[in-house]
């Protein structure tokens, strides 16, 4: 059995008294330590399927096992990475990152030791003084990061993390989030729309499509260690994934390959 | 320094002004008095010990009444917020209570409390009551779902919840509705003082109104019109030290 197995599963959302079909017989079966992109265009709903992952939302129909365990409510063990970082702006960056912590019944001294030890690895100790509206969006996300890894999760879900920041703080994140996967063996189940962070990232890219959401494709990515984004092999891997949402002509795929 | 000098300027803006109606006016000086015989006047209840024991009274019926409404509107703006569905059903009525002058209530209010500082207290209650409770309310909705969402991820519960996440999300927009609420339930003091009672600064305005002595009215006046002035400040220092201590980035959520 895998780590989490998704059967079957749909979700209805009314809409004006009409049922809406968000999910519709979603099928995935992930392992530990895999990094999922989940890549498909506004709607498909990816942010649904993750939300129940997460715990946050539950199936109209179908059934979500992790490690065996049917998912009934958020975990400390899942911690969710939001769009908008979700860190609460009255606590400083340090004690943003020993939320978590808390609840953990961790003595004081000891969570200031985690938090200090992630926010080095995230390379934010300088700022473990600061208030978030103080610090720029990528920073807020690395932040959002260390509290999230604080906690030793075993699955990290991000909703599109890094749509809201500049290109280039955009593949610092990448490149780091990308080390943290392999250096801190944990599952990362990442929502995006950005098709080169889905190749960058991912061990497998899951294709979805709307109207009803549907998986169409899993493309697995077959690169190691970190990842050249101007490599032959990386390039032609975008130029799949291109091909699968028929953004690109089938004959210069077969170029590459 | 140059508050300093603002004020010295209003002051005798101020002044000047008031004497020169004074003047203009001719009026029987028992009728209205000019600043010179104003000063007298404080001089008079000062050395006799009527002001300051009129401010205490006052002073101590507004921070009972104003502390205890504010304290159980939040509390129920705090549940009502939280479960939407029977606010719905107290919404109509809070509005509907919400624009009546707390004054209108007097005579129910003292047929049921009878004299004394019950009155003045419940005026004061009523006056602070709905704008907390309402600045509450609206703050608890417009929690961002995302904050909450993170306390459930990290397995933050009741009562951590509240402490945590809740009360600091809120204060911004409640500390609007407690500022407000304090100059409302200021303003109704008085009001409050002019029935029933024969003490507090309410009363020393009947008083000197009936006994013609418009120095002590004026007197009275300008203590409460100070004493309000202080008041506002000090709720903007408490309000500054709670942001500090919660370590809230003052306005950003307001
Ligand atoms: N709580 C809800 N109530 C009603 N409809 C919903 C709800 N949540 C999602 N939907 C609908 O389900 C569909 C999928 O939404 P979802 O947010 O999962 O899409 P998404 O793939 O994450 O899109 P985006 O890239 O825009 O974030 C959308 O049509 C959306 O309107
Ligand atoms: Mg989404």
């Amino acid at each position: 059995m895998s780590y989490i197995d998704i059967q079957d599963v749909s979700r209805n959302y009314q809409k004006k008294d009409q049922s809406f079909r968000a999910l519709d017989h979603v099928n995935l079966k992930i392992d530990r330590g895999e990094f999922i992109c989940l890549l498909g265009p506004s709607g498909c709903g990816k942010s649904t399927l993750l939300n129940i992952l997460a715990g946050f939302d539950k199936v109209s129909a179908g059934t979500i096992t992790i490690g065996g365990a049917p998912v009934e409510k958020p975990t400390v063990k899942n911690v969710t990475i939001f769009q908008n970082y979700g860190l609460l702006p009255w606590r400083t960056v340090e004690k943003n990152v020993e939320l978590g912590l808390e609840s953990l019944s961790i003595p004081a001294e000891k969570r200031q030791q985690i938090a200090h030890k992630y926010l080095d690895l995230v390379g934010l100790k300088d700022f473990a003084q600061s208030h978030p509206a103080e610090l720029s969006g990528g920073m807020q996300q690395r932040v959002a990061i260390a509290r999230a890894l604080a906690v030793d999760p075993e699955i990290i879900f991000m909703d599109e993390p890094f749509a809201a920041l500049d290109a280039l703080t955009r593949m610092n994140l990448q490149d780091e989030i990308s080390a943290i996967n392999r250096s801190q063996h944990k599952t990362i189940i990442f929502v995006t729309h950005d098709i080169d962070e889905a190749v960058v990232l991912a061990d497998r890219i899951v294709i979805m499509t709307p109207n009803p959401g549907r998986i169409k494709t899993i493309i697995p990515v077959d690169l190691h260690g970190p990842r050249d984004r101007t490599s032959p092999d990386f390039l032609r891997i975008r130029d799949h994934v291109f091909a699968e949402f028929s953004l690109k002509p089938e004959d210069k795929t077969e170029y590459y390959i | 320094m140059k508050t300093t000098i603002h004020l010295g300027g209003a002051l005798l803006l101020v002044l000047l002004s008031w004497q020169a109606i004074a003047w203009l006016g001719g009026w029987n000086e028992a009728l209205f008095p000019t600043p010179s015989q104003t000063v007298y006047g404080f001089a008079e209840i000062i050395a006799d010990g009527v002001l300051l024991k009129d401010i205490g009274t006052s002073l101590y019926r507004f921070l009972l009444g104003y502390t205890s409404s504010v304290l159980l509107a939040m509390a129920l703006g705090l549940v009502l917020g939280w479960y939407h569905n029977i606010w719905a059903f107290l919404n109509p009525i809070a509005q509907v209570l919400r624009p009546i002058s707390p004054v209108a209530w007097l005579p129910f209010i003292v047929l049921v409390f009878g004299i004394g500082d019950m009155p003045s207290l419940v005026i004061i209650f009523l006056a602070a009551f709905f704008p907390v409770l309402l600045s509450t309310v609206a703050a608890v909705r417009g929690i961002e779902p995302v904050y909450l969402k993170v306390a459930q991820n990290f397995g933050i519960g009741q009562p951590q919840l509240l402490t945590k996440i809740i009360f600091p999300a809120i204060f911004p927009r409640i500390a609007t509705g407690l500022h407000l609420a304090l100059g409302t339930a200021w303003v109704f003091l008085v009001a409050g003082e002019m029935v029933g009672t024969q003490s507090g600064l309410g009363f020393l305005i009947i008083d000197a109104r009936n006994n013609l002595r418009a120095d002590l009215l004026m007197t009275a006046i300008i203590t409460i019109g100070v004493l309000g002035l202080l008041l506002d400040s000090s709720i903007t220092l408490l309000e500054k030290r709670i942001y500090r201590r919660w370590g809230i980035p003052e306005r950003s959520n307001a």
